[in-house]
């Protein structure tokens, strides 16, 4: 099964379960979607719970808000993480605050779900990721889905939690082939051992993981030392517990993120780990980033501004031998 | 309208006035905080919205404590609210513009301007949804019309026909900017005329004001999709507490003084339903009665414990819990 076909299975699945599911977007409904993630719904369950939208972000958001507050639970498609930004004050106003203003009274069972990161060529304004700045905000729960069966099993969660989610997926996952395991109960909050391993903890999240497992056997050969892989999966809250008890065997991490470096999600994870763990740690921690500059058009330029395989087996080489490994 | 509702509207507007006014003296003397912006002048505006309109969900403003209590919730958690005591209507995290009630449909209590408005319009999808048929008020300043949220929503409440009563409180000024500085127009119903009916009405007179949500609430039911209602109005006080409204003059805060909701209201007792002094007094105590019952009650209710810094961010039973 490929990750949109889990995801639009999920959102299949909780429809057909519980009728106060609607979902709403650009494009969602006749279209089908613009990443097909909601493809088929609209013959299914008709118009008035696969709802097209204007290209209007503030709206999408906001409504669905008010959705959730009338009794349903939305799920709601912005086509591109970065046109979320017109719908921030929805996000962080609204979505995020309804709960601890009212002291609990009004509870969001919402779902935003963001298709984000660096495609192919797609430039500047259709480039970005916003997990640092979404996970920053108390109120919101932030998934991001690397894998197959996690994005299946997580999305479903999270439309049927009370809270509201930002449900973060990247672009060039969408066609990226798994298994689902339908009968399995998944925790969405755990993260997720991808690799064993005993020397050096990476932890990523979203298609970084794949590149990540793209670059470990270069890295385990030239290091002679053995990786272990963690996708966070849950970025807020974040499973520090896995982590802990993997670089209590290793000693050492790295952060692997595609955002820009300055302000980035990693940033968080290394201080934290500093922080609280720091008597754990052999070394410094490292953190593999984006560039911090506007995502350019050309596929040169581009990959250059964010972390590929070779990069990251490159630079985990270099910072492993400087660090006595 | 009858003479009971009559009598009831009057209470709840004297109860609103001596309210602000009891809340402006516990600001004044520190035991009210942050930002307190206060209803007077505008009471009859929002005492018959909430009567005409009793039974659907109601979106509202930072400047709302009139209509949460004139929606039944009590005047001693409101009071508590803006005090910050735990005993306020939303454990004193709230404050004064974030009052909500969601068993008396109200939902604040918004202080981003018109950031509540696409909010509304998602609970009218989801009210059409479920057939249930009462619809959905909500209210906003003429300071809201300029901004997107409110144009993107008078767009999708006309495009999908949803049951919306858009209840625009024109007192002309937005903090201290007068409407037509930065709006071509005063009246902000020519704004949304292109998208559905508009009616105006005057805010000073709280009978129309009950009638024309009446009416309205009839309107949009049955698919007939929303209504746009402006209400001309005047409060006499500032935007808030840190704004002493002296971008107006003398005399037209004399006009706007003549024509006070309350006094009008009283009038209209006496004329048409022919209350007398008596009963219009009794209600005048009941009401102060009310007003000196929610202080003593907001002064002797306690602070909120630390642990409850982090209650009610995420819902427990969601798992949502890091060690």
């Amino acid at each position: 099964m490929l990750y949109r076909e889990a995801l639009n299975r999920a959102i299949d699945d909780v429809m057909r379960i519980d009728p106060d599911v609607v979902v709403l977007g650009e494009d969602v409904g006749l279209y089908g979607g613009s990443y097909r993630v909601t493809e088929g719904l609209v013959a299914k369950y008709g118009e008035r719970r696969v709802i097209d939208t204007p290209i209007a972000e503030l709206s999408i958001v906001g409504n669905a808000v008010g959705m959730a507050i009338g009794g349903l639970r939305p799920v709601a498609e912005i086509m591109t993480a970065n046109f979320s930004l017109l719908a921030f004050d929805q996000i962080i106003n609204h979505m995020s605050k309804y709960r601890y203003m009212s002291a609990g009274k009004i509870t969001l069972p919402m779902v935003v779900r963001f298709p984000q990161g660096v495609s192919r060529q797609l430039a500047a304004q259709h480039s970005e990721s916003y997990e640092q700045m979404l996970s920053a905000v108390p109120g919101l729960t932030v998934f991001a889905a690397n894998d197959v069966n996690y994005a299946y099993h997580a999305l479903k969660k999270a439309v049927l939690m009370d809270d509201p989610v930002i449900f973060i997926e990247h672009e060039l996952l969408y066609n990226k082939k798994g298994d689902v395991d339908f009968n399995a109960e998944l925790d969405p909050f755990k993260a997720r051992i991808v690799k064993e391993g005993e020397d050096i903890t990476i932890v990523s999240y979203l298609k970084m993981v794949d590149d990540v497992m793209a670059s470990v056997g270069k890295i385990e050969e030239s290091l002679k030392r053995s990786c272990e892989v963690i996708d966070l999966c849950s970025l807020n809250p974040v499973d520090y517990d896995t982590v802990a008890k993997s670089l209590k065997k290793t000693g050492r991490l790295v952060v692997v993120e595609e955002d820009h470096k300055t302000g980035g999600y990693g940033a968080q994870i290394v201080s934290n780990v500093c922080e609280e763990l720091f008597y754990m740690l052999d070394a410094p921690p490292l953190r593999i980033a984006g560039e911090d500059v506007p995502i350019p058009y050309n596929r040169t330029l581009e990959l250059l501004s964010i972390p590929t395989p070779d990069k990251i087996a490159e630079k985990i080489t270099e910072w492993g031998r400087r660090n006595g490994l | 309208m009858n003479k009971l509702l009559a009598e009831e509207i009057y209470y709840y507007m004297t109860l609103g006035r001596r309210f602000e006014l009891a809340a402006k003296e516990h600001y004044m003397k520190g035991d009210i905080s942050g930002f307190l912006h206060l209803d007077i002048g505008q009471e009859g505006l929002s005492v018959a919205a909430m009567k005409a309109f009793e039974k659907g969900d109601v979106f509202s403003t930072y400047r709302e404590h009139v209509m949460a209590i004139a929606r039944g919730i009590d005047p001693k958690a409101v009071m508590a609210e803006l005090f910050g005591k735990v005993t306020g209507v939303s454990r004193g995290k709230g404050g004064s513009m974030h009052l909500f009630d969601p068993s008396r449909f109200f939902y604040g209590g918004d202080a981003i301007v018109g950031g509540q408005i696409p909010n509304a319009v998602g609970c009218a999808y989801a009210r059409k949804y479920k057939e249930e048929e009462e619809g959905v008020m909500v209210i906003f300043g003429d300071g809201a019309t300029n901004g997107g949220a409110f144009f993107e929503s008078l767009n999708i409440a006309s495009a999908w026909k949803l049951p919306i009563i858009f209840l625009c409180e024109n007192n002309r000024y937005a903090i201290g900017t007068e409407i037509t500085r930065v709006s071509p127009f005063l009246e902000q119903s020519k704004k949304a005329a292109p998208y559905m009916p508009v009616t105006e009405v005057d805010g000073m007179d709280a009978i129309a004001v009950y009638e024309a949500v009446k009416e309205a609430q009839r309107e949009i039911q049955n698919g007939r999709g929303p209504i746009f209602i402006e209400a001309f109005t005047c409060r006499y006080e500032g935007h808030s507490m840190s704004d002493s409204g002296s971008y107006r003059s003398p005399q037209e805060m004399q006009i706007c003084k003549a024509q006070d909701p309350i006094e009008r209201m009283k009038k209209a007792l006496t004329e048409s339903f022919e209350a007398d002094a008596e009963t219009i007094e009794s209600l005048e105590r009941r009401a102060q009665k009310a007003v000196e019952e929610a202080v003593e009650f907001a002064a002797s209710s306690p602070e909120p414990d630390a642990a409850e810094l982090f209650e009610n961010l995420y819902c427990k039973r969601c798992g949502n819990v890091v060690s």
